[in-house]
């Protein structure tokens, strides 16, 4: 259902056809707003340089198949997953392989039903929304309970099965969620792994990238460390790894939000002080030690 | 007798990539897309059966053709109509309403003259189908 295609050809300037479809500016902006992740995005260079070829060779009328762009995206919470879905759809859009470019994302619950003829609809309405675009299925494993076998997990994996395969051009789906846990989804649901083109998984980040991730969202949030904030968010990083529950870029984001509010707290203490742009946008030390990842630190 | 109504009513039907354009037309304006279906040919029939609910949210086309063609699995061989709901002003008014399916054979009406006192003439239509019962309307 490509209802504007590109006008037919036999020679293309292949400078000319990436500017045109402008994936170099994603591209770039991939590179400069997310730190680290280097394999991830090497892949998706990859992956972009491919389509922008099968887009050139359909003009030329080599092929007239769309390609599988189903893919699976394997790592921890808060390694980018979501975030990197969004940049994709916007690649694959440009390019001319999502209609609409838009992300669904969605979970189990929003798939399967909890009663005989409640799944399929529900499905369907996903699928619905999404189409056009992309569809996010964070934690894809929890589809399917094998230990319960009277389970409607496996009605959404049949629905989504045959949508993945019969309607390749009006949606692209994403299976992302641990590692592990993906890998034995997988090993029990073979027709998934038949159907995905790209498996990308994404790595923890080194506390030196945790580091970078937050001066990058504090800058976007028109904040900053003191040099004394640096040092001991940089001593909590370090103590925050090891701990339980600790989910990569997500903890960072969390725990500048609860520096703010210790930093708001600060200043409110005092209010017979004059204030300039540079006390409300600094994080001090203090914002940083107060928190009880140093308690455990020395327990 | 080939029956119209609705929009495009004067034009050949509309193929699946006409229908196509003109859903995604309705789903960029934001309105909400809805199918009906029914046996019942007459003109003033307005007890078309929902196909599902309204489909609200959706992005593309796509999604609302995939609909179309599990109606048609089922109730092929009926109209099926799809109507677009503008709910801007703050209630749902339809905005566009045309055919997408019609049965293989339609029979046509025939006109009923009943007789009334004083030469006076009573005219009723009727359509050939429903004197079928439901669902062997259309053989
Ligand atoms: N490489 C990165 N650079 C900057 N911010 C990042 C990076 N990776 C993740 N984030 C931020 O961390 C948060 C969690 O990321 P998300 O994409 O939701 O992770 P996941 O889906 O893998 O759990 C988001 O706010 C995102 O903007
Ligand atoms: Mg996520």
């Amino acid at each position: 259902m490509d209802l504007d295609a590109s006008p037919m050809t036999d020679r293309v300037n292949l400078r000319e056809e990436l500017e045109a479809v402008g994936i170099e500016e994603i591209l770039t902006q991939l590179d400069r707003e997310l730190i680290g992740l280097k394999p991830v995005k090497t892949r998706i260079r990859e992956i972009a340089s491919l389509l922008l070829i099968e887009r050139i060779r359909k003009r030329m009328n080599l092929t007239t198949d769309t390609p599988t762009l189903h893919m699976s995206f394997t790592g921890n919470p808060g390694t980018g997953k979501t975030t990197v879905a969004l940049r994709i759809a916007g690649i694959l859009h440009r390019l001319g392989f999502a209609r609409r470019g838009h992300v669904v994302s969605v979970t189990r619950d929003e798939l399967v039903g909890q009663y005989i003829g409640h799944t399929a609809p529900k499905t369907k309405e996903v699928l619905k929304k999404a189409m056009g675009g992309v569809l996010f299925i964070d934690e894809a494993y929890y589809l399917n309970r094998p230990d319960n076998e009277r389970d409607y997990g496996q009605e959404a994996i049949e629905i989504l099965l045959q949508v993945m395969e019969s309607q390749r051009e009006d949606l692209v789906v994403i299976l992302a969620g641990y590692g592990d846990r993906m890998e034995k989804f997988f090993a029990s649901n073979p027709g998934f792994r038949s159907r995905i083109a790209h498996h990308i998984d994404f790595p923890d980040y080194s506390n030196d990238e945790l580091l970078a991730i937050a001066e990058l969202m504090l800058h976007d949030m028109n904040y900053k460390f003191s040099d004394e904030a640096r040092e001991a968010f940089t001593r909590y990083i370090a103590a925050r790894v090891t701990q339980p529950l600790f989910s990569n870029a997500r903890s960072i984001r969390n725990a500048l939000d609860r520096m703010r509010l210790r930093q708001a707290n600060r200043l409110v203490a005092d209010l017979d002080r004059m204030l300039d742009a540079d006390d409300v946008m600094s994080l001090q030390a203090s914002d940083v030690l107060a928190s009880r990842v140093f308690l455990k630190d020395k327990s | 007798m080939r029956v119209t109504q609705g929009c495009f009513s004067f034009l050949p039907d509309l193929t699946d990539e006409q229908i196509t354009r003109q859903v995604q037309y309705c789903l960029e304006k934001g309105w909400a897309v809805n199918i009906e279906f029914t046996d019942d040919p007459h003109p003033r029939n307005s007890f078309w059966e929902m196909w599902g609910l309204p489909m609200f949210d959706l992005r593309d086309a796509a999604g609302v053709m995939m609909e179309l063609a599990q109606c048609r699995k089922v109730y092929g061989n009926s109209y099926i109509r799809m109507s677009a709901f503008d709910n801007s002003h703050g209630w749902e008014s339809v905005r566009l309403s045309f055919i997408v399916n019609r049965p293989k054979d339609e029979p046509g009406f025939r006109l009923e003259r009943h007789e009334m006192a004083g030469r006076n003439i009573r005219y009723t239509t009727k359509s050939y189908a429903v004197d079928r019962p439901e669902g062997g309307r259309y053989g």
